[in-house]
């Protein structure tokens, strides 16, 4: 290098060259990570939330027949083109089970239909010659009904925005207008009025149990602080499913807490403890006070005890001097504990299904069983897009109180 | 502060001595259950009931002899230090890369970084139980451990990014004026300084891995059992008290990680010199 530093008219061109290595660096220091997170984990993601208004079993198994309906005025029956299509179309799916993907996704809007449709299916290989109307409406008369119809049309919109309007107990009827669901349908708004309720009363409930202990544990000396907080982290290290474990083991008809609620005498049969409300919110409070009281805790630790001599010794009394200074002191402390627990009460799954009642589950409960018993993914998309949408936007509440980067790891 | 104020009123000592009674009714209520399980653990019998009839390792015995339990154990163990050794290599990188000053969009890669951590572990399931099935990749082994690294990685990038603050780069810079080579500069230089971080990271990404079962149980086949599978079926389909076993095993591994993860806290803050 025979140039120097100095060079005046070089030096802020050398910086920029500088500043952008150091970025280059960073840059490919970011992208495997960001590249890996991307691929496995928000990509899927994505796909799953574009289940929740994709879905094109309908249109590509029904595509003539979707055409002929497609001047359909939904007045009254279409004609027997659309008939003779639907015929073709079933012709052609024959020996797959198009078909019967089609009924399932039928079903869903009216229930029953699933083998009407794959009868019908069937029977089409063997119609040769019109009419087909009444061919159909002869094996059933649910052909002779406009509402099949106007469902099938419905469906046949691979961009659906059928499973979000059920996520919240809404559908569309025969005429294409939203309107509420028939109430023994109904359900998934209770679900998620559930979910909020659960999760709101696990948060106060948490507050409650961790604000005087934050409290006595903040102004005891540092040893024995120390000391009390190791029964606070290894329930916190414990895993929830152990955690979750011990409580399905305590709270057994004949388990520890019956047997000491027997052994006290305050009830002679075994309470049921288990498999109810009670037994969520006990075990869920359980592994959510650490989340809440160590936040309450680390603000606490913070306040200088000047601020409650200076309030005293103006006259202020124990109480007031508690209310109008040292709680506002601590009200980020509750803020940040409170939302982060009641965020990650939402999302709860393994505890409400291990210890709570069969007809008492949260939102991720009826996500799990709609994939698992009923294989329906537009319904899991569209409550887990729901549950998301929840989750984001507290996050963003909670970003901006806390910041997210200071979520405590214990 | 063990005894109330000398100004105190009579209603502050009150509060004072029920604040004491209160905390200690809360902290029981935090230990007891677990605790409680661990004497199940050793009864003879196959029941969930004080007072134990006697005391047997029944239970013990069926855990590390019965194939189920043991296949899940191993299982598990493997694809923790999978799911360690990859997430706590990329998220070092990344935390390194993010602890550069005046990145353009920092926070917005940090949100993406930190995604998994945030989003509701069922909704990562069925995720990626709807999108890894067109690769073949339900019922392996590099699913699960793809899956679990990516939940495991927020949690290196958190504990090595708080390592990083208050890092003091000239020691980076007058290293390489040195003229040791940048994998030398890392290796000698800013590796021994961040490793408090570094290994809370891995130790974290462990347990992450090692306690998850939600992912587990969408994307793992039939006879791919984890340990919190295995508890979680257990406990489902057949109660056998060996779950008693299982669970106390699992408490003493985490006691022995919070001991670790607690020494590497006390170690990393007084070479900061912060405390």
């Amino acid at each position: 290098m025979t140039e120097t530093v100095a060079t005046a008219p070089r030096l802020p061109w050398q910086f920029a060259a500088a500043e952008r290595r150091g970025h280059l660096r960073a840059a490919v220091l970011i992208l495997p990570l960001l590249l890996f997170v991307v691929v496995t984990f928000a990509a899927p993601v994505i796909y799953l939330l574009s289940r929740a208004i994709y879905d094109p079993s309908v249109a590509q198994t029904l595509p003539t027949t979707l055409q002929a309906l497609q001047n359909w005025d939904g007045k009254d029956l279409p004609d027997e083109a659309t008939y003779a299509a639907l015929v073709a179309d079933f012709k052609k799916v024959a020996e797959t089970n198009s078909a019967a993907l089609v009924g399932k996704r039928l079903n869903y809007e009216i229930s029953g239909v699933r083998s009407k449709v794959i009868a019908a299916a069937n029977k089409a290989t063997e119609m040769t010659a019109p009419p087909y109307k009444d061919q159909l409406i002869a094996l059933d008369k649910m052909w002779g009904d406009r509402l099949i119809w106007a469902k099938i049309k419905q469906a046949g919109r691979s961009y659906t925005d059928f499973y979000l309007l059920r996520s919240l107990d809404l559908e569309r009827n025969v005429d294409n207008n939203i309107v509420p669901v028939a109430k023994s349908q109904a359900v998934y708004i209770n679900v998620l009025l559930r979910t909020f309720y659960i999760s709101a009363l696990v948060t106060l409930i948490t507050l409650a149990l961790a604000y005087p202990v934050a409290f006595m544990l903040a102004h005891a000396p540092e040893r024995l602080a120390n000391l009390l907080l190791i029964f606070i982290l290894v329930p916190f290290w414990t895993s929830l499913l152990v955690r979750t474990t011990a409580w399905f083991v305590l709270l057994q008809d004949n388990g520890p807490v019956n047997n000491l609620i027997q052994f006290l005498h305050l009830s002679d049969g075994p309470f049921k403890l288990i498999f109810s409300r009670f037994g969520t919110v006990t075990a869920m409070v359980h592994i959510q006070l650490p989340f809440t009281l160590l936040p309450i805790y680390g603000v606490m630790k913070g306040i200088s005890p000047s601020y409650m001599r200076a309030a005293r010794s103006l006259g202020g009394g124990p109480l007031y001097s508690f209310f109008r200074v040292y709680l506002p002191l601590t009200l980020p402390g509750i803020g940040a504990g409170c939302l982060l627990t009641f965020i990650l009460c939402l999302g709860y799954y393994i505890t409400p299904a291990l210890v709570g009642g069969a007809s008492d589950q949260m939102v991720s409960g009826v996500i799990a069983s709609a994939m698992n018993q009923e294989n329906n993914w537009g319904k899991a998309s569209a409550l887990s897009l729901i549950l998301l949408f929840a989750t984001f936007v507290l996050f963003f509440v909670y970003n901006r109180i806390v910041g997210i980067d200071k979520v405590k790891l214990g | 502060m063990l005894k109330p104020a000398p100004y105190a009123m009579p209603i502050e000592k009150a509060l004072f001595y029920g604040g004491w009674i209160f905390t200690a009714l809360v902290l029981l209520f935090l230990i007891a259950p677990i605790l409680a399980i661990v004497p199940l653990s050793f009864n003879a019998e196959p029941y969930f009931t004080y007072p134990m009839p006697g005391l047997s390792l029944r239970w013990y015995e069926d855990f590390f002899g019965n194939e189920r339990w043991t296949g899940a154990l191993f299982l598990s163990i493997k694809l923790a230090i999978t799911v360690t050794i990859v997430s706590t290599a990329l998220g070092t990188m990344a935390a390194l890369g993010l602890s550069r000053a005046h990145l353009p969009a920092r926070s917005v890669i940090l949100g993406i970084l930190l995604l998994p951590m945030i989003v509701p572990v069922i909704v990562v399931a069925v995720a990626v139980f709807m999108s890894f099935g067109y690769f073949g990749l339900i019922g392996t082994f590099t699913g699960l451990a793809l899956a679990h690294t990516a939940l495991a990685t927020p949690f290196v990038v958190i504990a090595v990014t708080s390592t990083l603050t208050n890092f003091d780069w000239s020691l980076q810079r007058a290293a390489q004026g040195l003229g040791a080579a940048p994998v030398t500069v890392f290796r000698r230089v800013i590796l021994p300084l961040i490793l408090p971080g570094v290994i809370s990271g891995a130790l974290f990404a462990f347990v992450t891995s090692f306690d998850e079962v939600v992912v587990a149980l969408f994307l793992s086949s039939a006879e791919q059992r984890t340990l919190p599978k295995q508890m979680f079926s257990g406990i489902r389909e057949m109660i056998s008290p060996t779950i008693t076993a299982a669970a106390t095993v699992q408490v003493i591994l985490s006691i022995c990680l919070l001991i670790g993860v607690e020494l590497l806290r006390r170690r990393s803050e007084r070479l900061r010199g912060i405390t």
